[in-house]
């Protein structure tokens, strides 16, 4: 193939529409606004693992990054301010300074990459080609994505499962069942408290 | 009358569609991208649009807290179950293993095992995600008011 692949440019788009979107989340001061732009984001980065043929990442990132996380951090800022403090004039040099040497460590890194799709990658080579050659004949699902994660890692997609609910039970233990009751009931008891 | 009439009738036409292609997602994850996870969080995403749009005690009648909270724990008791299943399946014989699912059936030819046991796992994991988030966003909202008018 000696014609350059067009979609590239979808990706630098992209990429830079994912900069200017970061840029303008650390700028801004409303909250609001940042929340919606993270929601922005997401879908970006979504739009971008479709570019990148990862269509099940995408999926994931579009529905929990730009939809479900949107609203629980909207959730959360109602509880809190609208505007986030202004912050301090003063520079963190020491930070800028780890910032530049883990970005200078990134790209010194990325010679050693391999080609988008090359076939003789790491990830591609070793087990990733066991799961694509005995898919068929073992477990005869032609997703081979399900088949690895359900089938071959299906103990470790069973501990994912087991963290999901440990999560909803860690919220659930912090901030209550969200019945919509006890506020109101505590509320109740405030009231009786008082007049008493 | 409520406001946000358009809002509304969007979201009343959407949300049937948005649940539909969470559960295309979940039962076409064998032959297409998607499966558990993906469709969980689709279906939790309708209910907190519904929550969103009609409020939060709507849907709280629709789609009770405690639904969200049993089934959570359903979700991992299903796919625990399919793994205990295997075990007590196995032929004679045959190496017992948690989540084998080759012992499901007992035909081997066309790896029906298999079939059924990422259909019932991923049914484990649909129930437990969508459960979990919805949980999580009850969590959430149970301690914030509705959001006020001017808020929009």
């Amino acid at each position: 193939m000696d014609h350059t692949d067009l979609t590239q440019y979808l990706d630098y788009a992209l990429i830079a529409m994912l900069l200017a979107v970061g840029f303008a989340i650390v700028r801004l001061r409303n909250l609001f606004a940042v929340v919606m732009l993270t929601g922005v984001y997401s879908l970006l980065s979504a739009a971008w693992f479709v570019s990148l043929d990862a269509v099940d990442v995408a999926f994931t990132e579009a529905a929990v990054g730009a939809g479900i996380s949107t609203v629980l951090m909207l959730g959360a800022m109602l509880l809190t301010a609208r505007e986030s403090e202004p912050a301090g004039a003063k520079r963190h040099w020491a930070a800028l300074a780890v910032v530049v040497a883990a970005g200078a460590a990134l790209f010194f890194a990325i010679p050693d990459m391999p080609v988008y799709g090359d076939p003789d990658s790491p990830a591609n080579s070793y087990v990733g080609m066991d799961y694509m050659t005995s898919t068929p004949n073992e477990i005869a699902v032609p997703n081979v994505v399900t088949a690895v994660l359900a089938s071959y890692r299906g103990y470790d997609t069973f501990g994912e499962t087991v963290v999901i609910f440990t999560a909803a039970l860690g919220v659930m233990l912090l901030l209550g069942f969200g019945t919509g009751r006890r506020e109101e009931e505590e509320e109740e008891d405030d009231h009786e408290e008082g007049k008493a | 009358m409520s406001p946000h009439l358009i809002l509304r009738v969007v979201s009343k036409l959407l949300i049937p569609m948005i649940v539909v292609f969470g559960f295309y997602v979940q039962f076409h994850g064998d032959y297409g991208p998607g499966g558990g996870f993906q469709a969980g969080v689709i279906i939790a995403a309708a209910v907190i649009l519904y929550a969103l749009i009609f409020g939060m005690d709507e849907a709280r009648k629709a789609i009770p807290p405690v639904v969200a909270r049993y089934g959570a724990a359903l979700g991992v008791l299903i796919y625990a179950g399919v793994g205990v299943a295997t075990l007590f399946m196995g032929g004679a014989g045959e190496p017992l293993n948690f989540l084998d699912y080759d012992a499901l059936h007992p035909d081997q030819g066309h790896h029906t095992g298999q079939h059924y046991g990422i259909l019932l796992v991923e049914l484990g994991v649909l129930t437990t995600v969508a459960s979990v988030m919805l949980a999580i966003f009850y969590a959430f909202a149970g301690r914030v008011p509705d959001i006020p008018e001017e808020e929009w």
